[in-house]
């Protein structure tokens, strides 16, 4: 079997390091049976992106966020979420046996692979998860092709 | 104080400390905090894509076990392009070393957050001791 890969021309020491752990955590993923590696990003929220026939769904885990305190835009093809998540209060009289749960202010800046209709996009919050679907633009929309015949 | 910058913690997947699920579902560690006022302990759990139903809480024997089960069907008919996080159930135990009313616990879920009150029982609550002069 052929195996043809694209990849960018050596360009500098680092750039190849760097696609080396890249195939070294496609292989581990391989394993382990992942469709799609992860990409830990260190940033604030997580963030999933699927692909549908039309439409793209991206997702963030934004647990105890309330939607007034999201602010969500798109300028072409960027999705920007921005927000504040609260720190739990039990008052003044609580004493802390574990603080686990980050707080503070975030805004997360996500690309999306190809154009959307900046006209048509949905987004909801169901259980500390943020979806926001966005349709694919017109013109990049599968199509099908009809064959003619002539007889 | 200024707004700090929230910063993200990566999921904590548990393994093989629990019976497996068969479909392979993975399951983490949910971030907690955890506080106490003089009349009880709080838990407070992140468990996002978990509805208030699929919550399971059960204190044994000193042991409190939270578990939580997502929902993926939000994402039914998507194929994965990007991924940063994985769905999966969670689960946590802590042991209580406070005496706890047990038929008073109240638990609430809130935007996928887990809010466990366990009320300490009157005896385990601090008294003040009046001391008597002769």
């Amino acid at each position: 079997m052929a195996i043809i890969r694209f990849h960018q021309p050596f360009t500098s020491p680092f750039s190849e390091l760097d696609r080396i752990r890249r195939e070294i955590d496609r292989l581990f993923n391989d394993m382990v049976g992942e469709a799609v590696p992860r990409d830990f990003s260190g940033v604030f929220p997580p963030v999933n992106v699927y692909e549908g026939r039309d439409h793209y769904l991206v997702t963030a885990e934004l647990p105890g966020i309330d939607p007034s305190d999201l602010e969500i835009t798109l300028a072409g093809n960027s999705l920007t979420l921005k927000g504040e998540r609260r720190p739990a209060d039990g008052g003044e009289k609580a004493s802390y046996h574990r603080r686990e749960r980050g707080s503070g202010t975030f805004r997360r800046v996500v690309s999306l692979p190809e154009k959307v209709d900046p006209n048509d996009v949905e987004a909801t919050s169901r259980h500390g998860i943020l979806y926001v679907k966005l349709a694919k633009a017109q013109e990049v929309k599968p199509r099908q092709i009809q064959v003619k015949t002539s007889e | 104080m200024a707004s700090k910058e929230l910063r993200p913690a990566e999921k904590k997947e548990i393994r093989a400390v629990r019976p497996e699920e068969t479909t392979g579902v993975p399951y983490f560690a949910p971030q907690v905090d955890i506080y106490e006022t003089t009349d009880a302990l709080t838990i407070v759990a992140d468990m996002p894509g978990v509805d208030a139903s699929d919550v399971g809480i059960d204190l044994k024997d000193n042991v409190l076990t939270l578990q939580g089960r997502v929902s993926k069907a939000e994402i039914e008919g998507f194929a994965p392009l990007y991924r940063e996080y994985r769905e999966g159930n969670y689960y946590r135990q802590f042991i209580i070393s406070e005496i706890v009313d047990q038929e008073k616990i109240n638990a609430q879920m809130s935007k996928g957050v887990l809010q466990v009150t366990l009320p300490k029982i009157d005896r385990a609550k601090p008294r003040k001791i009046e001391v008597k002069t002769a």
